[in-house]
């Protein structure tokens, strides 16, 4: 695809570039929209059509699914590690909440409104509502579990802040356990589960997420107060000293990097169709921390490049069961020695600032002598990168 | 021109070259699908369950038996004279992994019948994934109700965790208990399953249930529960848990003089005599157990079974390992019907073949004769096992379905 496009650009740009007027050629916003949100639907449309030939199987795409889902969970951790420089360990608490709450309100709009299990496989646009407003839902619970516990969490620091995030994540696990004898009534369904959640979730429904959640945190990123966010990071004290509120943005950062996990964590209720307290515990928090850290904290593309690997090798790998675990944790530690800024540091990989270097003849193996700077052209939404 | 490459440029390509090698890696065995039994006409099963993880000691023991029923299969000739070929994945107790083996077990090596999964919700999961492709699955020990409600290909060997409640609910009128008190584990389902059941059958056959005490995972003193209890003077308490907190339990209510009758279901298995001892001999008196399986039993089959699998393993069989080896007898015995109507493996008549055999037939398993009458779950026997005063267990009564 990006061949195609060297081919045709130059002819735009012959006569600029030859010029070395020092005039950097740069597409307008709107075409570099246009572009990625054109090579999205290409990408997913071309998935969906390799899904029902049988070019991907049930298996493969249902792999592709948690691939999906995982994405959506480092790139939302990411706001709170990488943007923000935190360190919460408490992300599948969110995760959990948004599970929950997506399901239960699927579940019990569904009932009310006599809509069966059979027609969110086949897909209607009332179901389509329902589970688009259940993510939401979902999103919602999760955001509002993430305020709670931000504003009392985000006054403290490193360690502390793990510490209390990881407390808080344990403090929803239980109360999922628990929360029916208080309530008096079915809502969770406890240690056995919540059961009879309709499998919604398809290849279609996750990547458009995905494509969604990243395009929305690109550009929140990209705003003035994506800006205040990366400045708490770089050093709190200079970032207050010019005027930012950093108690809201902190919060801010915290409550969105919560939203899309509850996001995710619907998709996942949609993907598995059994919710159990005890799978959202720890480890599920650390998983998707390493992730995070393994592909570069800070870096959009990192994080979805190392929740596809960290997804499909253990999949990959099921052939050699025995060993997977020790292959999984060798990468880690190979990766951590080499590259202790993970895979790709604070890269981020950009379509539209690649087409903007073929417009200006500016490849990698030329020299560099006025090198344009690359990073005022910034990260653009990786479309890429979604996969 | 390689000389020219930033370090930057170089991370980039390496990353790239390793999204792309997972990607092989998954689509790598796209397409190599085969239909059943294969060229030397040896017929698939999956097996799955957790072998690694929290839950590995059940999944670990239902797979040697499983595999154990296997191999004697094929010694004495296998299935209509083809072979029975295992396919083993370890979902690690996780839902999500547990779909993943399913498909790959459905999609990839295309097996024509699963015994699987082993703990209740990787089981839902897989329930839910296999309706669509109404592929037999017999699993050996998930106890919740949801499993065989999805479609009629799921069929278990285990009987329920309120099942369980009510056999021992019955014992209770049986031998005349008028209040009975239980002390379960809060957040567990099967503590709270088993505890709710008998509660509610017990109370409807006039028993008084004095209290219902609970306690958290992980406690090691039950003395402030067991005070409460023994307040109540009951003639029996209930401790439908796993033998480790049994143990504890019921040597702490001996220590506060507690002498009479102590009631449990499966968990029980391998208080005593196992690996570790988890009560005194002396205090294990008159405690009573409802089990599918006990090494004590002394029937026919169940000495033979305990004989070759102490023969296989070294070891001695516990209740998973019997009903592992069971479920695998029952998909076995649908595999034998389907074979006998001459059908070709994978197809859908012949899955049907498989889901119609294993309901309408019955089987001689090691934890009794094992019958589905319309439903996934079975009508079978159940042991009740009591303790010797050297702490062997001992079958104390068998109650037929």
């Amino acid at each position: 695809m990006r061949h195609e496009k060297t081919e045709e650009k130059p002819v735009i740009s012959a006569s600029a570039s030859k010029g070395d007027t020092g005039v950097y050629r740069r597409l307008p916003m709107p075409a570099r929209y246009a572009i990625n949100a054109v090579v999205v639907l290409v990408l997913l449309v071309l998935g969906e059509l390799m899904i029902d030939g049988g070019a991907i199987n049930r298996y493969q795409s249902t792999v592709l699914e948690q691939v999906g889902i995982y994405i959506i969970l480092a790139v939302s951790l990411n706001i709170a590690t990488g943007y923000l420089g935190q360190l919460p360990l408490g992300h599948a608490g969110f995760m959990s909440m948004g599970a929950y709450g997506c399901s239960i309100f699927i579940i019990r709009t569904s009932e009310a409104l006599g809509v069966g299990a059979r027609d969110f496989v086949t897909g209607t646009p009332m179901t389509l509502l329902l589970v688009i407003g259940g993510l939401i839902v979902g999103g919602l619970c999760a955001a509002i579990a993430g305020i709670i516990i931000g504003i009392p969490a985000l006054r403290l620091k490193g360690d502390y802040l793990a510490i209390i995030t990881l407390a808080f994540a344990e403090i929803i696990r239980v109360v999922m356990l628990n929360i029916d004898d208080v309530v008096g009534f079915e809502l969770t369904g406890g240690a056995a589960g919540l059961t009879g959640i309709p499998g919604f979730s398809s290849f279609l429904l996750v990547f458009g997420c995905v494509a969604v959640v990243c395009f929305l945190i690109h550009t929140m990123m990209k705003s003035r107060h994506g800006r205040a966010i990366l400045a708490i990071r770089d050093n709190e004290i200079a970032a207050e000293a010019t005027g930012v509120n950093t108690t809201y943005y902190k919060t801010l950062a915290f409550v969105v990097s919560a939203f899309f996990a509850g996001v995710a964590g619907g998709l996942y209720a949609g993907c598995v169709g059994v919710l159990q307290p005890a799978v959202f515990g720890f480890m599920k928090s650390i998983e998707i921390l390493v992730m995070v850290v393994l592909g570069g904290m800070g870096s959009m593309l990192g994080s979805a490049i190392s929740a596809t690997v960290l997804t499909i090798l253990p999949e990959a790998l099921r052939a050699f069961s025995e060993y997977r675990m020790i292959a999984y944790a060798v990468v880690l530690i190979i990766v951590m020695i080499f590259r202790p800024q993970g895979l790709l540091g604070s890269y981020d990989f950009s379509l539209s600032r690649i087409i903007e270097r073929v417009m200006n003849r500016d490849f990698p193996w030329r020299k560099r002598e006025a090198s344009p700077a690359d990073e005022k052209s910034g990260e653009e939404v990786s479309v890429d990168a979604e996969r | 021109m390689f000389e020219n490459v930033s370090r930057r440029q170089f991370v980039t390509g390496s990353a790239a070259a390793a999204l792309a090698l997972g990607l092989v890696g998954c689509g790598g065995n796209g397409g190599g699908a085969s239909e059943g039994g294969d060229a030397s006409g040896a017929i698939k099963v999956g097996i799955m369950g957790p072998h690694t993880g929290d839950n590995s000691s059940y999944g670990l023991a239902c797979l040697n038996g499983t595999q154990l029923y296997f191999k004697q299969l094929n010694a004495d000739g296998g299935v209509n004279g083809k072979q029975v070929e295992p396919v083993v994945y370890d979902e690690k107790g996780d839902a999500t992994e547990a779909v993943n083996a399913y498909n790959r077990l459905v999609q990839e090596d295309g097996v024509t019948g699963i015994v699987g999964d082993v703990t209740t919700g990787p089981t839902i999961a897989v329930a839910k994934a296999s309706v669509t492709d109404n592929m037999p699955c017999v699993t050996p020990s998930a106890t919740a109700a949801d499993v065989v409600t999805y479609g009629d290909n799921y069929f278990r060997a285990c009987v329920t965790d309120p099942e369980q409640g009510r056999v021992m609910a019955n014992f209770a009128v049986e031998q005349g208990y008028k209040s009975v008190a239980t002390l379960y584990l809060n957040g567990s389902d099967y503590s709270e399953g088993v505890n709710a059941a008998f509660c509610e059958e017990a109370e409807a056959a006039g028993i008084t249930i004095t209290a219902q005490e609970s306690y958290a995972e992980g406690d090691v003193d039950f003395n402030s529960q067991l005070t409460n209890i023994i307040g109540t003077n009951p003639d029996a308490i209930l401790v439908p848990n796993y033998y480790q907190d049994d143990g504890m339990i019921v040597t702490q209510a001996r220590a506060q003089g507690y002498d009479k009758v102590f009631l449990g279901v499966d968990g029980w298995s391998g208080i005593y005599g196992g690996s570790e001892n988890y009560a005194d001999a002396a205090d294990l008196h008159d405690c009573y157990y409802c089990c599918a399986f006990s090494s004590s039993n002394e029937s026919e089959i169940a000495t033979k079974f305990v004989e070759d699998y102490e023969a296989e393993y070294g070891e001695t069989p516990t209740n998973f390992c019997a009903l592992g080896y069971d479920a695998a007898m029952v998909l076995a015995n649908g595999l034998a019907a389907a074979e006998e109507a001459g059908l070709e493996p994978g197809s859908d008549d012949y899955k049907q073949a498989v889901i119609d055999g294993i309901a309408s037939g019955t089987v001689e398993g090691v934890t009794g004769s094992i019958a589905y009458e319309g439903t996934g779950d079975p009508v079978k026997s159940s042991l009740i096992i009591t303790f010797a005063e050297d702490g062997a267990e001992e079958t104390f009564e068998v109650l037929e379905a």
